[in-house]
């Protein structure tokens, strides 16, 4: 039918060339993509979740490469496979459910204890692994846990329309909470600002630094629940982009003041709340924004401001900012802060050494620390940045967290 | 020292040395050929009295009737106020503290008339190397006061390289015995010499007895001899001549005080002296005499002189030399008039200026307006605003001397926007030969530190360049930050430009010390706490539109928009918690010293 090689391809271009920004947008298209690869990958008869997992490891492992610094792309590969490896353990404790049964009743001392074993396993595998799991858990259990996906693979032997229906089933639960995840993309600006008149009341003065959709849609919802506040919106150089939400805010009825950057620490004592949109956040709570970001939460935690990180679970990242993989920054053309008409003359200096004699650093984002963030807002609710490890187990196995070029083995 | 024999052909000392010269054509010749220490300074009237800086200041006395005398013998006064401070600044000299001198002052103004402003000068020296009694200052005194008068005649006005000129002069002072004999100057040293021993011949004695005496005795003998201060010079010379054996040791106590703060002490004891003078002087003098001490005006003389010369000013710039000519004919008349048009043809001559092969810009630059100062004082005394805001020209000097103290090998430096004190530091540095990078930050909407970049990259120095938002990703390589300030306020918070304060926060976040570079003359009374309070409003369009990029364009029409406003803050405050220290020309001090400098130091300067 379709061609997914094709689609992983243009895809990756897409994301090399840099023609797809942003973290929705790239979510989006990485789920997309991804379920087509889900439906459209010839399983085998045996073992499919393990297939599944490597088709979209495969694929993965070629968006991530194409531009790493779109950390959405790997959460939402990582996502899927945790989707994948999630359905693969409900449907072997249906499958050691349907075993229990069908055994009988001589052993039902055993098998219950099996049972048990195998329920425990399976659940201990799907959750993080707390005290008492790994206490309760005994070399029995994991044991049984392989041998019940043997089982099933014998059991898929032996009742092999049941087995060809499972693996129906089982795509077909795939692909449907992949879908599911892009609802929730799509939609997480909405449920978050379900949480916008909370936060907001009368007369507050809010800070805001660049452009986010989602705090435009939880400015606007508190406009809506007839909140009258002020918004200072930070311009955001070099895109500039806060002066186009500040157009925005602006026709939609909100008092909004355009400031410089350079201004934030000027203006700040007179804000109530600075609610930010970010890029990515990492597993230790820390964000990484558009740049400048940081000097904001600074000047916030200078004046005791409470610095507020509004974001979709997509942009949840299982990994730590210093993890190596991780590139925190990247580098945009210079000629967004420096013209090069006038300067082209200063350009072709060099100093003694050889190394140039005018250098000029454009990064594109910037890292803050978990201490500098209040409350992260997402849409799931309010969360503090010392939870946001909990919410990455819910969402990633660990399994999935290191996704390397692996060698054809 | 050619610079400043060039000057001297500029306009002829003669024509401007009014009163103090025109009886006596022998030190002309005399005056003319050795280095043009003193600029016009001589010529300054007394009622412009400097502020003293110190208590000291005003045990230096009579700065005008001295000058007046001084002319005949060479006005190597060092230029009233303006320059004296930066001069004293750059000798770094101990505050001259000298009571006992002044009082010595006091009792011989007369003679100090005459050489009093070099006696006096040497005394203050003296007085901050060995406070002696007055008695013996005053020999040492007129000893001193005797070469310098040589070296004043050689110094004439609007020597070239004012700075260098005060310094030249101070030499000359101190090494103004060796110099007699080498110049030409010795020969009218001796013409002078001959006609003070015969006027000061009762003068012998009890120096600080004779000094009184001699004032007195020089008076009717000044009366017969030159209608101006010539007699009093010779007698006072005369007497210094008989303290020769003091003068070397008397150099190199010169040496210590630097002349400028002499000067600023001599005007004030100048006055008092003056004061007595004129008591002393009615009996014997008219109204000419009353105001012997001031330089008179000789309508016209120089004029065609000066005018003649406009084209061969190869030391003085065609604006300075407009400028001159114009006080000089009366055109520009008013305080603040002559101020502005001063300081506005300073701005071109600084624009014009680009510093020489071998000469550093700090020194160069200063020497260069010093000898602007003294022929504007050549054309016309200067004011006291004049005067201070020369005066403030040169502070930045020692401000750079003290920064550059904090500047290491390997060093990254980083500044925000363009200060001018900061820009000098660094440039000094870079010519010093320290290696360092710099690191220019810059904001919206007035990017100011682009043109800072491109001046430093033209000098050579390897440099970084980047937007506000980035110093959190460049500050962990950052060793040291420099700012500048608009104003400094009493509870250490820095007034600046917008954007400092987010500046100075990142990099205490990281670590890195915060130096502000300012002059002490920003320093003010008023305390702030947050940037709203007080500030200023710029252009709300300056944020609309970003130069160089026509794909913002988001706010084009932002006026219609009724609920968009658009804010451009200037300033913002600093809280004093981020700043580790300040660089002023008082030194360096911590932000909560603030308060201290203003009130010990500011209710000396009569322009606050």
């Amino acid at each position: 039918m379709v061609d997914v090689q094709g689609l992983v391809n243009e895809l990756v271009s897409k994301l090399r060339r840099r023609k797809v920004e942003g973290s929705s947008a790239t979510a989006r298209l990485t789920a997309e993509l991804l379920r087509s690869v889900i439906s459209q990958s010839k399983l085998p008869t045996t073992n499919q979740p393990a297939a599944l997992i490597d088709a979209v490891r495969d694929v993965g492992e070629k968006l991530i490469a194409a531009n790493p610094i779109e950390l959405a792309v790997g959460n939402i590969v990582r996502r899927v496979l945790h989707i994948i490896r999630e359905e693969d353990h409900s449907n072997a404790r249906d499958a050691v459910e349907g075993f229990r049964l069908s055994v009988g009743g001589d052993n039902d001392y055993i098998v219950e204890q099996d049972h048990l074993n195998l329920s425990a396993a399976a659940q201990s595998s799907l959750c993080r692994p707390s005290l008492h799991a790994l206490l309760e858990r005994s070399p029995d259990s994991e044991t049984t846990y392989f041998t019940a996906t043997s089982e099933d693979d014998s059991e898929e032997k032996s009742k092999s329309l049941d087995q060809n229906a499972k693996s129906l089933k089982f795509r077909r639960k795939v692909i449907s909470a992949v879908n599911d995840l892009i609802e929730d993309i799509n939609t997480c600006h909405l449920m978050i600002a379900e949480l916008a008149v909370k936060h907001i009341h009368h007369n507050k003065v809010i800070l805001t630094f660049g452009r986010s959709r989602t705090v435009k849609e939880f400015l606007c919802a508190a406009k809506e629940k007839k909140r009258s506040f002020g918004v200072f919106v930070a311009e955001g150089a070099p895109k500039y982009q806060g002066h186009l939400l500040a157009k925005e805010l602006a026709a939609r009825g909100l008092q909004t003041t355009v400031i410089t950057d350079s201004a934030v620490f000027a203006m700040i004592s007179r804000v109530n709340m600075v609610i930010v949109g970010v890029h990515a956040v990492m597993a230790n709570g820390g964000v990484i924004g558009p740049v400048g970001l940081n000097m904001v939460a600074l000047a916030a935690r200078k004046h005791a401001v409470p610095f507020v990180v509004v974001t979709g679970t997509h942009k949840l990242c299982p990994l730590y900012p210093n993890n190596p993989g991780v590139p925190l920054n990247e580098m945009r053309s210079p000629s967004e802060v420096l013209s090069f008409e006038q300067f082209s003359d200063c350009m072709d200096y060099r100093i003694g050494t050889g190394a140039p004699q005018l250098l000029v650093v454009n990064p594109a984002f910037d890292y803050v620390p978990p201490e500098l963030v209040s409350l992260f807002i997402t849409d799931i609710g309010g969360y503090c940045p010392s939870y946001m490890y909990r919410l990455i187990a819910d969402y990633y196995s660990s399994d999935d967290v290191v996704i390397q070029q692996k060698p054809a083995s | 020292m050619e610079a400043r024999r060039a000057s001297r052909t500029v306009s002829d000392p003669k024509v401007r040395h009014v009163g103090f010269f025109t009886p006596d054509p022998n030190p002309h010749p005399g005056r003319t050929p050795l280095a043009s220490d003193a600029p016009v300074s001589n010529a300054l009237s007394p009622v412009m009295i400097p502020p003293p800086r110190q208590p000291s200041d005003r045990t230096a006395a009579v700065p005008v009737p001295e000058t007046g005398q001084r002319r005949q013998t060479g006005a190597d006064q060092v230029p009233v106020g303006s320059y004296n401070p930066s001069e004293s600044l750059l000798s770094s000299s101990p505050l001259p503290s000298s009571p006992s001198s002044r009082v010595g002052l006091v009792d011989g103004e007369f003679s100090e008339e005459s050489g009093g402003w070099l006696r006096r000068s040497e005394s203050e020296k003296y007085a901050s190397s060995l406070p002696d009694t007055m008695v013996e200052r005053a020999p040492e005194n007129s000893a001193s006061a005797a070469p310098r008068l040589e070296s004043k005649k050689s110094v004439e006005v609007t020597g070239k390289g004012g700075k260098a000129v005060l310094e030249e002069q101070n030499e000359v002072q101190s090494s103004s015995k060796p110099l007699k004999e080498k110049t030409t100057k010795a020969e009218r040293r001796a013409l002078q010499e001959a006609q003070r021993a015969a006027k000061a011949s009762g003068k012998e004695g009890n120096k600080s007895a004779a000094v009184s005496q001699g004032a007195a005795s020089v008076k009717p003998v000044k009366q017969p001899s030159q209608k101006k201060d010539g007699p009093p010079v010779s007698v006072s010379v005369v007497s210094f001549d008989k303290k020769g054996g003091d003068r070397p040791p008397e150099k190199e106590r010169k040496k210590d005080v630097p002349a400028p703060r002499m000067q600023f002490d001599d005007k004030s004891r100048v006055q008092k002296a003056k004061k007595h003078a004129v008591v002393k002087q009615t009996e014997a003098r008219n109204r000419v005499e009353l105001f012997r001490h001031l330089p008179q005006y000789e309508h016209g003389t120089q004029l065609p002189d000066l005018e003649s010369k406009f084209f061969q000013l190869d030391p003085v710039h065609p604006a300075i030399y407009k400028v001159g000519l114009q006080y000089l004919a009366g055109d520009i008349s008013g305080g603040n008039a002559r101020c502005i048009a001063m300081l506005q043809a300073f701005k071109e001559a600084i624009e014009d200026y680009s510093t020489p092969q071998e000469k550093t810009l700090a020194r160069d630059l200063t020497a260069k307006i010093s000898s602007y100062v003294s022929f504007f004082i050549e054309c016309r005394p200067l004011s006291i605003s004049m005067g201070n805001a020369i005066r403030f020209l040169k502070t930045h000097k020692v401000i750079v001397r003290h920064a550059i103290t904090k500047i290491r090998d390997g060093d990254v430096l980083l500044t925000y926007g363009s200060s001018c004190v900061v820009e000098m530091i660094l440039l000094y540095a870079h010519e010093m030969g320290k290696q360092f990078r710099v690191v220019v930050v810059d904001s919206r909407p007035k990017l100011e530190g682009q043109a800072l970049l491109r001046r430093l990259v033209a000098k050579g120095l390897s440099c970084a360049y980047s937007h506000i938002n980035a110093l959190s990703y460049i500050m962990h390589e950052v060793t040291k930050v420099f700012l500048g300030a608009a104003s400094v306020l009493s509870n250490g918070t820095v007034y600046s430009r917008v954007g400092t304060a987010s500046v100075a926060m990142v990099a205490n976040a990281f670590h890195v010390p915060v130096l502000i570079c300012c002059e002490a003359y920003k320093f003010h009374e008023r305390v702030q706490l947050d940037s709203i309070c007080s500030n200023e409003l710029g252009d709300p369009d300056a944020i609309a539109k970003v130069p160089g990029r026509t794909d913002v364009n988001y706010l084009n029409n932002w006026a219609n928009k009724e609920n968009l406003q658009l804010l451009n803050l200037m300033y913002d405050a600093t809280p004093a918690d981020y700043i580790s220290m300040i660089v002023t020309d008082y030194g360096m001090i911590p932000p909560t010293s603030v308060p201290v400098i203003v009130r010990e130091y500011r209710r000396d300067h009569v322009f606050l």
